[in-house]
């Protein structure tokens, strides 16, 4: 067992550090790269937050609708693989739920603004 | 420095011209550089825009039509009324600028979301979807005979095209999967009419006035195809930036889109467009899984191409919404 503080709390800080203290101090071309690391760091923050969950619950969606067991990415290539065998499609039970899930899961952690997430995200609440 | 290498060669081509000023470069990948200058005159100074391979960056890449196309497009465009800068030298030999061509500057915005957002845009923008439809019909209707060499694509090479690309990215992406399925599924043949497609008409790569569109750039990808890509391409969700509701780069309706092409004497096959949005949102994502790669295998290792990687999402939540909407 690592010390602490976490890898997310450690993450926030350096994140924080950039966004308070070194932004205002930059400008051109270098505060818009300045403004992708802290994107960068936000990311990463917001994905040791979510991952462990969101995998786990993948993981049980994807046992239950291939009916085998496997890694996260063992059962993301079966399923890839199943659909272009024709062998699933979106009339196969829970399928396109599985794809919403995992989606909604993946743009929680890329792009929380993105218009179309937030979209679907009202519909879920 | 360039501007040496530009004034001796504006002073060659351009009558009066006794050098340049302000040399700036806008963008620059490795094989393909696009730089501003100032074109000193007696009389005036004229704003120019030069494009090129540096030397010993000839090649284009597969997909490209190349720069000498690309210049021989836009004159063609320009003489049609298509809004196009002008083209005022193609590079020479002589040049020592490498390949390229230099056009004159058209003033105005590019950057999407100040095209969306703006004040100085907000009495352009609701003309703009159904101008973008007469854009594209004049485009469309550009004379074959008198076009450069130009790769053909049908819908069956893109579908395979793309799925070759996104096997190669060995990277399992069931919503990619369902996508190429769709498309097979889908592919709605060879078109009736082949003709010039842009390849990359979309928000981002038009240059905007308070007057309305004023520029058509970025023809690097042009084709021969089905028309009806360019009309599926400006509407893949990606160039909406958040205005998701008007679907032709955030501006306008699919209806007023397609007025606009077919009051300029053009017809519109919706089922086409369709398709082309779905191959287009695809498209997009597998671009940025290629720039995912080229981010991990070194040739540019910046941040920015990192998170264009982390933007392939964006397009499997569009392709779910386009092809497992959810509710209404």
């Amino acid at each position: 067992m690592q010390d602490e503080p976490t890898p997310i709390e450690l993450t926030k800080s350096v994140a924080d550090f950039l966004r308070n203290d070194i932004t205002p101090l930059i400008s051109g071309h270098q505060a818009f790269k300045l403004r992708v690391a802290v994107n960068i760091l936000d990311l990463v923050t917001r994905q040791l937050t979510r991952e462990e969950g969101s995998d786990a619950a993948e993981v049980v969606r994807l046992r239950a609708l291939l009916g085998m067991d496997g890694s996260v990415t063992e059962l993301n290539h079966a399923l890839a693989e199943r659909i272009a065998n024709d062998e699933v499609d979106l009339a196969t039970p829970g399928l396109a739920e599985h794809l919403w899930a995992t989606t909604m899961d993946k743009l929680a952690v890329d792009q929380p603004n993105y218009a179309s997430y937030k979209r679907e995200l009202g519909r879920d609440s | 420095m360039i501007e040496a290498e530009l004034s001796r060669s504006v002073r060659r081509w351009c009558k009066g011209a006794t050098g340049v000023t302000g040399a700036a470069k806008l963008s620059g990948g490795a094989s393909q550089e696009t730089w501003r200058f100032d074109i000193t005159h007696p009389d005036c100074v004229i704003g120019a825009i030069l494009r090129r391979s540096p030397k010993g960056y000839g090649a284009a890449p597969t997909r490209a039509a190349g720069l000498a196309a690309e210049a021989q497009l836009m004159q063609l465009a320009y003489e049609a009324g298509v809004p196009s800068p002008r083209v005022m030298h193609v590079l020479l030999p002589a040049d020592g600028l490498g390949t390229g061509f230099i056009m004159q500057r058209v003033e105005g915005e590019t950057i999407a979301r100040k095209i969306l957002r703006d004040d100085e845009y907000a009495a352009a923008r609701p003309h703009l979807a159904r101008q973008i439809g007469g854009i594209l019909a004049g485009l469309h209707r550009l004379p074959k005979d008198k076009l450069p060499e130009l790769r053909s694509r049908s819908a069956t090479q893109e579908i395979s095209e793309f799925e070759r690309d996104y096997r190669s990215l060995d990277w399992p992406k069931p919503v990619f999967e369902l996508a190429l399925r769709w498309l097979r599924d889908n592919d709605p043949g060879p078109s009736a009419e082949e003709t010039l497609v842009h390849g990359d008409f979309r928000n981002g790569n038009l240059i905007i006035g308070r007057d309305g569109v004023r520029a058509v750039l970025d023809w690097e990808l042009a084709h021969l195809g089905d028309p009806m890509e360019d009309l599926g391409w400006v509407c893949v969700n990606s160039w909406r930036f958040g205005e998701i509701d008007k679907p032709v780069g955030g501006f306008g309706s699919r209806e007023e889109l397609f007025a606009g092409y077919e009051a300029a004497g053009r017809q519109v096959d919706p089922a086409r467009v369709k398709f082309w949005e779905v191959m287009g949102t695809l498209r997009w994502g597998i671009m940025c899984g290629g720039m995912m790669q080229r981010f991990r295998e070194g040739p540019d290792h910046s941040m920015e191409r990192a998170m264009i990687g982390r933007r392939a999402s964006e397009t499997e939540i569009d392709l779910l919404r386009l092809l497992a909407p959810r509710g209404s």
